[in-house]
């Protein structure tokens, strides 16, 4: 499948379409023509004989908040996960197609998957700290690279807990486990933790989804602080937060990638019938 | 329905007022079970009950009596037991002074004239022949002299005396004080007189190396095991067949390990090393017979499928999320299974190493094989380099209890140390299971983040 002909897909909107920058929440500047950080073409993948995702191509612009959204089941978190070859660690998966970030096939059997993975950083559904203090967790990925002294590693979990606007609340108890933190700090932890590897990409997958009202607004606070410095892509079943925090939306309906625009294009004039019908809530 | 007419003209019952059935809340159930529990407990409080009664009465000092028989025999004795036959059994010490050289006698009661509890009676505890039941007169150069009960006096070498406790002076503190002293006595010194007087110091050392080594040894090989089959293997047939091996080796009875050690450990490897590593002549034997490291492996033989499949089970606890939590943040398999899963595991790893270290503290019959004796010649840690002699046989008091208490010419003199013995035994089953269990609560504590 050569780029020419994914440019007649619907994909293809991607940076064409003025931002209504009257509807933003904050005055982030973002290019209108953001480059392509990761581009995905022709992606289809099977768990065993079942095939859950059906020829996805998708450019996530550099920069940006990509939201993923679709029924539960339809193959987000698969596609999420295809991104820092994840579902490697699944027994019995295939994947045909190509992922490139940067212009390099993630896939091409010469990657180094630590590498890979360094660079796109994952937060999951479920917080899920380590056993070990809060200090430990922020330092954990830099740790394994052995790179950084000691004063360069605590400056860097003050930075990361700082952007994941944890770190009033944690500076006094870095020592303390990350496993008394409540729900929503702990989320926010695993932001840092992934922001310390000083990742490129990261990927959220429904990082809300168990979390109270309150602390679903301090992450949602935090994805657009991070914005412009990270890219981020964001699976989400919540429609509400997709239009709030991305700036690009892609609509996913069993395994197929039916939609992908500007979020106040989809949200607005979307030009599936059954995108307009998922997020008018008329989704069968 | 038709027991129960409705009144006529009453609105028809609803199905669901079907009465009041007696077992909606358990019933039978729970009486059955109940009875189960109860009866079980019942059963560990006789049990602990007999055991550390029995065991702690051993060392509890009774008073001497003085005992006037029927033919003018005078005795001074510690009375044992009341027989619903009228008898009476009572040690009587000084067994190289009664005739039949025993220092048990067994009376129909209604042969003794008359008792009384003389002050100044002595319980002196002696390197040979047992405890001796007098008096003391005075400890001259040339030894003890005493009087016999009936008064005919005697001279005892003064390195055959250990101690001189004026039993019946003592009041209730007195004799607590004793009851340490015995205790503590028991605990240090050594066996004397084939094992029916004396402590049990290197049966308990013996059985503390034994186990110690034993979790040594099993646990980084049952661990790495458990890690394989759980982390890195694929569900094959083959691993299939190996999990049902680890598990049925749990089965097979310890006899057998017994002799597999044997067979395997001290005659095949204990020969190896002797004479290709060693260089040992061909009649001298160092490794090729029993001793405390192949025991000690036979054990970890024993223990390691409870290690396997309790670390097992504490790896599938390690949450999904948690390991691909690491793995996303570039870490190798071998880093996250280093730094995340291990320590999740862990107290799945210290379970595996509560129930090795329970089941083999209790274990005597392959030790019987492999290493363990009833009486060993010397301590398997010393002074000398180095320091800790794998080779040497060990004793162990599981099969302290059985030597002393089945093995033995002077049944009646060590039945008290048989239950000591088995107390102990049990104390220190107890005290290894609870170290580890606290370790386990601390870990929990530690990763549950309190
Ligand atoms: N590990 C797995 N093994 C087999 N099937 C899976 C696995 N994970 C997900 N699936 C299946 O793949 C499809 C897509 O799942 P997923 O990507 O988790 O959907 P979503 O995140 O959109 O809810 C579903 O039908 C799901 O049942
Ligand atoms: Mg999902």
């Amino acid at each position: 499948m050569t780029p020419t002909a994914v440019m007649s897909e619907p994909t293809s909107h991607l940076g064409r379409i003025a931002v209504d920058s009257a509807n933003r929440r904050a005055p982030v500047e973002v290019a209108d023509e953001a480059e392509p950080i990761v581009r995905v073409r022709n992606l289809d993948f099977w768990y065993g004989d079942t095939q859950a995702l059906f020829g996805v191509d998708l450019d996530v612009p550099k920069g940006q908040v990509t939201a993923l959204i679709g029924p539960s089941g339809c193959g987000k978190s698969t596609f999420l996960r295809c991104l820092d070859r994840m579902n490697d660690t699944i027994d019995g998966v295939r994947i045909s197609g190509t992922v490139e970030l940067d212009g390099q096939d993630v896939y091409d059997p010469r990657v180094d998957v630590v590498e890979l993975r360094r660079r796109v950083g994952m937060v999951f559904q479920r917080p899920n700290p380590f056993p070990m203090s809060i200090y430990d967790n922020v330092a954990f990925g830099p740790r394994l690279r052995k790179e950084l002294g000691r004063k360069e590693l605590d400056d860097l979990v003050e930075k990361c807990l700082r952007s994941a606007a944890l770190w009033d609340e944690t500076r006094d108890r870095l020592d303390q486990s990350a496993l008394g933190l409540s729900g929503g700090q702990q989320q926010r932890l695993c932001i840092a933790r992934a922001l310390a590897n000083q990742p490129e990409v990261l990927l959220l997958d429904e990082p809300c989804s168990a979390l109270d009202p309150n602390a679903t607004a301090k992450i949602e606070d935090l994805i657009f602080e991070l914005r412009g410095r990270y890219t981020i892509v964001m699976v989400t079943h919540n429609m509400q937060q997709a239009a709030r925090v991305s700036d690009v939306t892609a609509f996913f309906l069993k395994g197929r990638l039916v939609e992908a625009d500007r979020t106040e294009v989809v949200f607005t004039r979307p030009s599936k019938e059954e995108t307009e019908n998922y997020i008018t809530g008329r989704f069968g | 329905m038709a027991d129960r007419p409705s009144p006529a003209g009453a609105p028809p019952r609803s199905p669901l007022l079907g009465g009041t059935r007696p077992d909606v809340s358990g019933g039978m159930g729970i009486y059955l079970t109940a009875a189960a529990v109860a009866g079980l407990m019942l059963a560990a409080v006789l049990f602990f009950a007999l055991i550390f009664s029995r065991g702690a009465a051993a060392f509890w000092p009774k008073p001497l009596e003085e005992w006037t028989l029927d033919d003018g025999t005078v005795l001074l004795v510690q009375p044992v037991e009341e027989y619903d036959t009228g008898d009476v059994r009572a040690r009587t010490g000084n067994r190289e002074f009664m005739p039949g050289r025993e220092d048990h006698v067994r009376i129909p009661a209604s042969r003794i004239v008359s008792r009384r509890v003389p002050e100044d009676a002595v319980w002196i505890e002696r390197r040979e022949y047992g405890p001796f039941h007098g008096y003391l007169d005075e400890v001259a150069a040339d030894g003890y002299h005493v009087r016999l009960p009936d008064g005919a006096p005697e001279v005892l070498a003064a390195d055959q005396v250990l101690r001189v406790e004026p039993i019946n002076r003592f009041g209730a503190f007195g004799r607590l004080g004793l009851w340490f002293r015995n205790v503590f006595r028991f605990l240090s010194e050594e066996p004397r007189e084939s094992n029916t007087d004396g402590g049990v110091f290197p049966a308990l050392i013996g059985t503390s190396l034994l186990v110690l080594l034993m979790s040594i040894l099993v646990m980084p090989f049952g661990v790495l095991a458990a890690v394989y089959l759980n982390e890195y293997a694929k569900d094959t047939w083959f691993v299939r067949l190996v999990r049902i091996s680890v598990n049925n080796l749990a089965g097979v009875p310890s006899i057998v390990f017994g002799v597999f050690g044997l067979g395997f450990f001290v005659y095949g490897l204990g020969d190896f090393v002797d004479h290709s590593l060693l260089g040992l002549p061909s009649n001298e034997t160092r490794f090729g017979t029993g001793g405390l490291l192949w025991a000690s492996l036979t054990m970890a033989l024993l223990t390691v499928p409870v290690v396997v499949v309790a670390t097992e089970e504490g790896l599938r606890a390690v949450p999904r999320e948690r390991r691909e939590g690491a793995l996303a943040l570039g870490a190798t398999r071998w880093e996250a299974l280093r730094h995340v899963i291990l320590p999740g595991a862990k107290p799945g790893i210290l379970t595996g190493l509560i129930l090795a270290v329970a089941r083999a503290a209790g274990e005597v019959a392959p030790l019987m094989l492999t290493g363990v004796v009833g009486l060993a010649p010397e301590l398997p840690v010393d002074g000398e380099f180095p320091f800790l002699h794998l080779e040497k046989k060990v004793m162990h008091l599981g099969f302290h209890i059985y030597t002393v208490g089945f093995q033995s010419p002077n049944v009646e003199a060590v039945e008290p140390l048989v239950y000591a013995t088995a107390a102990l035994l049990l104390l220190l089953i107890l005290v290894l299971n609870l170290t580890a269990i606290r370790m386990r609560a601390r870990v929990r504590r530690r990763l549950e983040g309190r």
